[in-house]
């Protein structure tokens, strides 16, 4: 337990958002719901950019498309909300994995570039499929509440389901790290030419992993949006979100769990600060950029990394 | 009892450069296989073509018995080859000990996570890399990082390695260890081992057979005695007529 304790450090952080809004009022769960939020953005974009080393710039297209095949179900069909989450699931990572088997062919820059040309295409899909609301989106009527107890109880249930959903996040990045599955990837990350002479099905491995890292930005989606009561493809597929997520996941360290969810979590509550100050309003993006350039030039490991490099030790006590 | 590999006149252009051109040779189980020639005479891509890295445009390549022509590498791996690399590729961010628990997890053998584990330190202990089992694999030495090349291929159980160079770049003491690595693996494992190698002292001491290259073909084939007398190798790579005594002399 105290040589490998990242396992209870997961434990407790889930057991303090839990109670944390409890006691301290619904402003405090408000603040720690995008908190969470934002942590299973950068908890799953790990898995690609931290542990296969793929640069994915558009991994909110799995949040955006999530929340609208969820909401699409919600609304037009009158499904319930595990169903929704459950059919923005199997989509988002159906597609995804077909996707990832083209598109991780390409390697570095052109990846990348792939990965921002997938948002933008969803994005004009979705804004010019009808059913899905066309560029107007889609509204939630208030009885979508119902079954959850009514609006006000429905904000709680739904914390409660991001904050499941960020366990997951945190256990699915730690059982990977831990699993063969993931020693192939971090093999990827360093040489994919070695890793595949090494016998690791880099083709597969890579398409896995990306799908894998949809599925709970999809879901996650839907709740997020559920929440909203409404969902526009602007702000559903909005890329600088995708390139915050990076920052995040940068501050705190890619390639570790504990790492990429600080960092978001701490990023959440820095945009906060300067998002309700007058003077700063919006110009959170500004200093998301200086601090990703500041991180890639000193810290390129983040947090974590920097702590891993002082004291080597840590290396696999935090993970 | 089929052969562990054989290379039926298998050839490969880039451009119009004919990088390889109608080599065939075959191998014999826990035979060590010596590949020599000048600088540019397609040792490297005949290494590519075998190990599926690349596909060749004619010929076919099979190992034990079965074809393996134009599969991926992660498919000729798992029919028993495993190779190293002449510029090495260490999994730098990864400590030693985990870049040979790749090599068995994904080898051969596709060993679980624990098993290849336990098994790693052994391996290490072979290559006399074990008291740098924690130290990241981009920390090692030269010499470090090939043999944490070798011990990454052996890791998977291979029946055939494929050792590109490993003896380039070090310095005489560890010339003669990793000879001695080399030699204990055959009699250890009874793996095959063909071998690309420069320092003509250390391919005529370990092969059983030479293969000599020149400009994509195959010139000469024999036992190390045969190949350092014949006239067209002394001209086209050896360039001493007495090489063959100094080196037989030497050894």
């Amino acid at each position: 337990m105290l040589k490998r304790p990242t396992l209870w450090i997961i434990v407790a952080v889930i057991a303090a958002f839990a109670i944390a809004p409890l006691l301290g009022g619904v402003g405090l769960r408000e603040s720690l719901f995008l908190a969470a939020v934002y942590m299973v953005l950068a908890l799953n974009l790990n898995l690609m950019i931290g542990y296969t080393g793929y640069v994915n710039f558009g991994s909110i297209v799995f949040f955006g498309l999530g929340g609208t095949i969820g909401l699409y179900t919600i609304t037009v069909w009158h499904w319930p909300l595990w169903a929704g989450m459950l059919a923005a699931a199997v989509v988002v990572g159906g597609l995804s994995l077909v996707l990832g088997l083209g598109i991780l062919r390409l390697r570095g820059a052109y990846f990348a570039l792939a990965t921002i040309g997938v948002v933008e295409a969803t994005k004009a899909f979705v804004s010019n499929f009808d059913p899905f609301g066309g560029s107007t989106g889609m509204y939630l009527s208030f009885t979508s509440y119902k079954p959850l107890g009514g609006p006000r109880e429905a904000l709680w249930v739904i914390y409660f389901l991001v904050l499941f959903m960020l366990a997951l996040s945190l256990l699915l990045g730690l059982w990977i790290k831990r699993s063969r599955f993931g020693l192939g990837l971090f093999a990827i990350r360093e040489d994919e030419d070695a890793a595949v002479v090494l016998g690791v099905k880099a083709p597969l491995y890579k398409a896995i992993i990306y799908s894998t890292s949809s599925l709970l930005p999809a879901m996650t989606g839907v709740l997020f949006f559920f929440k909203n009561g409404v969902i526009q493809p602007d702000q559903a597929f909005d890329l600088t979100l995708s390139i915050e997520a990076i920052v995040m996941m940068m501050l705190g360290g890619q390639g570790t769990v504990l790492g990429a969810g600080l960092g978001a979590f701490a990023y959440e509550q820095f945009r906060g600060y300067l998002l309700t100050s007058s003077t700063f309003a919006s110009f959170h993006l500004v200093i998301a950029g200086a601090l990703l350039l500041l991180i890639v030039l000193f810290a390129p490991g983040g947090l974590m990394g920097w702590i891993h490099e002082r004291l080597p030790r840590t290396r696999r006590v935090l993970e | 009892m089929s052969e562990l590999l054989k290379v039926d006149a298998v050839s490969r252009s880039f451009g119009g450069v004919k990088a390889v051109n109608s080599v065939s040779f075959s191998m014999e189980d826990g035979e060590i296989f010596g590949l020599i020639g000048p600088n540019g005479a397609g040792k490297t891509t005949l290494f590519n073509l075998i190990g599926g890295v690349l596909a060749p445009d004619a010929g076919s390549v099979s190992v034990l018995g079965e074809d393996v022509t134009g599969l991926p590498p992660y498919r000729v791996v798992e029919r028993g080859l495993a190779r190293t690399h002449q510029i090495v590729k260490p999994l730098n961010d990864m400590t030693v000990v985990d870049n040979v628990v790749v090599g068995g997890c994904f080898g051969r053998e596709k060993l679980s996570l624990r098993a290849a584990e336990h098994q790693a330190h052994e391996t290490l202990a072979l290559v006399g890399l074990d008291d740098r089992a924690a130290t990241l694999a981009g920390h090692l030495t030269i010499a470090g990082k090939k043999r944490l090349e070798v011990a990454r291929a052996l890791a998977g159980n291979p029946r055939l390695l494929l050792l590109d160079e490993v003896l380039a770049g070090l310095n005489p003491t560890e010339v003669e260890r990793m000879i001695g690595v080399i030699r204990r693996i055959r009699e250890e494992r009874g793996i095959g081992i063909l071998i690309i190698e420069h320092l003509m002292q250390a391919i005529m001491n370990l092969s059983d057979r030479v293969l000599v290259l020149t400009f994509g073909s195959p010139l000469a084939q024999g036992t190390p005695e045969e190949v350092a007398n014949n006239p067209e190798v002394i001209e086209a790579y050896l360039g001493d007529p007495d090489m063959a005594e100094k080196l037989m002399a030497e050894s």
